[in-house]
C-alpha cells in the first residue's frame, strides 16, 4: 500500500519530503531526460541574482575523500531569465518550486524578491554565503547582523515564504538561526557547503582556481546533522536539513536530528536516481515502522 | 537532449598500451542515441564524481558502445579493474559531439589526434567518406587504435616524439603539409591543450573549418552543476559554457584555449 509521505514546511506542502538542493540540479530541464520531475518533494532551483552572474573561472570542482569541492561562483542567467524562461517549465509539471537568491548588496535582494514575489514560485530560500560587496566582501551568513539584515529586508517585501540556507562556516550556528528568526523567516535550511581547500602537490596550484570553494557529500554528513539538531532545538521555526545526505537512512536520520524535510545534491552527482531512491526507502521505512505521517519522526532523538 | 542512466554490462576489456584500456559495453538504448564526439559519465564504486570518457566506437546493430580512457588515477585505476561480465554504471550518450553531418558531401575531412585525445575520433573518421587522420603519440609504445583508423581512413600518419614511428615531429607539420593542398573542408581535433591551440591557429590561418573536443573535470555531467565551464568567445562576448553540455566539441575559432 502506498504512503502519504507529504510533509509541510513553513505552511507549504511537499509531496514527499526530498528537495533538490539549490546549485546541483540546476532548473531540473537537464534532468528531465531522467524520470518526471515531480516524482521529488520539490527543486530548489539554482541560485539566482538581479542580474545575470558569469561565475569564476575553471576548474570549479574537484573531488576529495567522500566528496567534493566547488567554486561555481553562483554563474546564473539572473532572476528575469530565470522567471520567464525556466519558471513556467516547472510549474507545468507541478512541482513544488524553491526559488534559491543570492546578491552582493541589500538591493540586490530585495529587487529581485519583489519580481519572485510576483510570480508562482512556492518558497523563495535566500543564499546568505555570498560577500556582501559593501563590507569587504564578508559573507553576509557569518554574522548576526549580516544574516538579519538579509532576512528583514527580503521579509519587508515578500508574502511568500522564506527560508534562510546558513552557512556552517560560523562559530555559532544557532545565534544566526536566532537572528533570522526574529526577523521574521519563516523557515531555515542548512547547511550550506563547509569551506575547504585541497593543493596538487605536482604543480603545487590549489585544485581549484578560486582557490578555496565549498566542501560537500557524504564527509560533511556527521557536522550537518550535528548543527541541524543544534538549530533544530533553537528555533521555533520549521528546520530543513542538508549536508551529504545519499541514503534513505540518512534522511531519516536527519528527520529525527529535527529537520521536517531533506535536501539533496552531491549525491545526484554520483547517482541522479539517488532522491527517488531515498524516497522508496522512506515509504518501505513507514510501512515497516507503521508510520503515517513522517511528522512523527521529526526530532525524536534521544539525547545522551 | 535525451540519454539514458543505467548498469550496463561490460562486454569485451582489452589492453590498447601501457595503462590504456578500452571497454565495450552492451547499452542498446544509449547507442542508438549516440553521436561520435559524444561522452559517457561512468560511476566508480567509492567515489563520489563519476568520470567521463569520451566515446571511441558506436556499434548501432550490435547495440554497444566502446570506450578507451587512461589511468590517472584512483578513479580510473579501479575502473580498469572491472572485467567482462561486470556491470558498469553510466549515463551516455552526453554532450555535443563533431558536426560531421554539416562536411560537404565526399568533402576532405582530417582528423587531428594526440595521445590519449585519439579514441573519439575514430568514430568520427568512421562516419566520413573522405578522411585522413593525423595522429601523434610520445613513442611506439603509446600508439593505440592504429589498424582501426587504416581501415576507417584514405591515410593515416602517424608522428611520434621519438621518432621511433613514422615522422618525428608534432601533428601539426603533417596537418600544415595537408592544408597546404587546399581540398580539407573540415579538421576534427582531440588531445592536450597545446597541440588544440596549435591545430586552432593552422585552421584558422588557411580559413578551414575546425572543431575541437576538450576535456575538463565534471560534477553531473549533464549541464546542471555549471562545474565544468571553458571560455568561449561568442558574437564578441565572452561566455563560460558547459564542457560537458555546450561541448565537449567546441568552434575552434570561438573556444579560448
Amino acid at each position: 500500500m502506498s504512503r502519504d509521505l507529504s510533509v509541510k514546511v513553513a505552511g507549504i506542502t511537499f509531496p514527499n519530503p526530498v528537495i533538490a538542493a539549490s546549485g546541483t540540479y540546476g532548473f531540473g530541464e537537464d534532468y528531465a531526460p531522467l524520470y518526471p520531475l515531480d516524482r521529488l518533494g520539490g527543486i530548489s532551483c539554482k541560485g539566482t541574482t538581479i542580474n545575470e552572474k558569469a561565475g569564476n573561472l575553471p576548474p570549479r570542482i574537484a573531488e576529495t575523500t567522500a566528496g567534493m569541492l566547488n567554486s561555481v561562483g553562483l554563474q546564473n542567467p539572473g532572476v528575469d531569465v530565470f522567471i520567464n524562461k525556466y519558471l513556467p517549465e516547472l510549474k507545468k509539471n507541478g512541482n513544488v518550486i524553491i526559488a534559491n537568491l543570492a546578491g552582493a548588496t541589500i538591493e540586490d535582494y530585495t529587487s529581485a524578491a519583489e519580481k519572485l514575489d510576483a510570480t508562482d514560485v512556492d518558497m523563495i530560500e535566500l543564499n546568505i554565503s555570498c560577500p556582501n560587496v559593501r563590507q569587504g566582501g564578508a559573507t553576509w551568513g557569518t554574522t548576526c547582523e549580516g544574516a538579519s539584515s538579509v532576512t528583514k529586508a527580503v521579509r519587508a517585501v515578500t508574502k511568500k515564504p522564506v527560508m534562510v540556507k546558513l552557512t556552517p562556516n560560523v562559530t555559532s550556528i544557532t545565534d544566526i538561526a536566532k537572528a533570522v528568526e526574529a526577523e521574521g523567516a519563516d523557515c531555515i535550511s542548512l547547511i550550506n557547503t563547509l569551506l575547504g581547500m585541497r593543493i596538487d602537490i605536482k604543480t603545487r596550484r590549489p585544485v581549484l582556481h578560486n582557490n578555496v570553494g565549498g566542501f560537500s557529500g557524504p564527509a560533511v554528513f556527521p557536522v550537518a546533522v550535528r548543527m541541524v539538531w543544534q538549530v533544530a532545538n533553537a528555533v521555533n521555526i520549521d528546520v530543513v536539513g542538508m549536508g551529504g545526505i545519499t541514503t534513505w537512512e540518512d534522511a531519516v536520520e536527519m528527520m529525527m536530528a529535527g529537520a521536517k524535510a531533506v535536501q539533496m545534491g552531491t549525491a545526484i552527482f554520483t547517482d541522479p536516481y539517488s532522491p527517488l531512491k531515498v524516497i522508496d526507502g522512506l515509504e518501505k521505512y513507514m510501512a515497516e515502522n507503521d508510520i503515517d505521517d513522517l511528522s512523527e519522526i521529526v526530532g525524536t532523538v534521544k539525547p545522551w | 537532449m535525451e540519454y539514458k542512466c543505467a548498469e550496463y554490462k561490460l562486454i569485451r576489456k582489452k589492453a590498447l598500451a601501457e595503462n590504456i584500456y578500452s571497454f565495450t559495453i552492451d547499452c542498446p538504448d544509449a547507442a542508438r542515441l549516440a553521436q561520435c564526439g559524444q561522452f559517457v559519465h561512468i560511476r566508480v564504486d567509492g567515489f563520489t564524481l563519476r568520470r567521463p570518457v569520451s566515446i571511441s566506437e558506436i556499434d548501432r546493430r550490435n547495440g554497444t558502445i566502446t570506450i578507451v580512457f587512461v589511468i590517472k588515477g584512483h578513479g580510473t585505476e579501479a575502473l580498469a579493474r572491472l572485467n567482462e561480465g561486470d556491470d558498469v554504471d553510466m549515463i551516455a550518450p552526453l554532450g555535443k559531439g563533431f558536426s560531421v553531418s554539416s562536411v560537404p558531401e565526399n568533402g576532405r575531412v582530417i582528423v587531428v589526434g594526440g595521445g590519449i585525445g585519439v579514441p573519439p575520433l575514430l568514430q568520427t573518421a568512421k562516419q566520413c567518406s573522405n578522411v585522413t587522420a593525423v595522429l601523434g603519440f610520445r613513442s611506439y609504445g603509446n600508439i593505440i587504435l592504429e589498424d582501426k583508423f587504416r581501415q576507417a581512413c584514405s591515410s593515416v600518419m602517424i608522428c611520434t616524439d621519438d621518432g621511433s614511428v613514422g615522422e618525428k615531429a608534432v601533428v601539426t607539420v603533417p596537418l600544415k603539409r595537408e592544408l597546404e593542398k587546399g581540398d580539407v573542408s573540415a579538421v576534427f581535433s582531440c588531445g592536450p591543450l597545446r597541440m588544440l591551440a596549435a591545430v586552432a591557429e593552422l585552421t584558422k590561418e588557411y580559413g578551414v573549418f575546425c572543431e575541437v573536443s576538450l576535456e575538463e573535470r565534471m560534477g553531473c555531467g549533464v549541464g546542471a552543476c555549471v562545474g565544468c565551464v571553458c571560455r568561449v568567445n561568442r558574437s564578441g562576448e565572452e561566455k563560460l559554457l558547459r564542457v560537458c553540455k555546450d561541448g565537449p566539441v567546441f568552434n575552434a575559432e570561438e573556444v579560448i584555449l
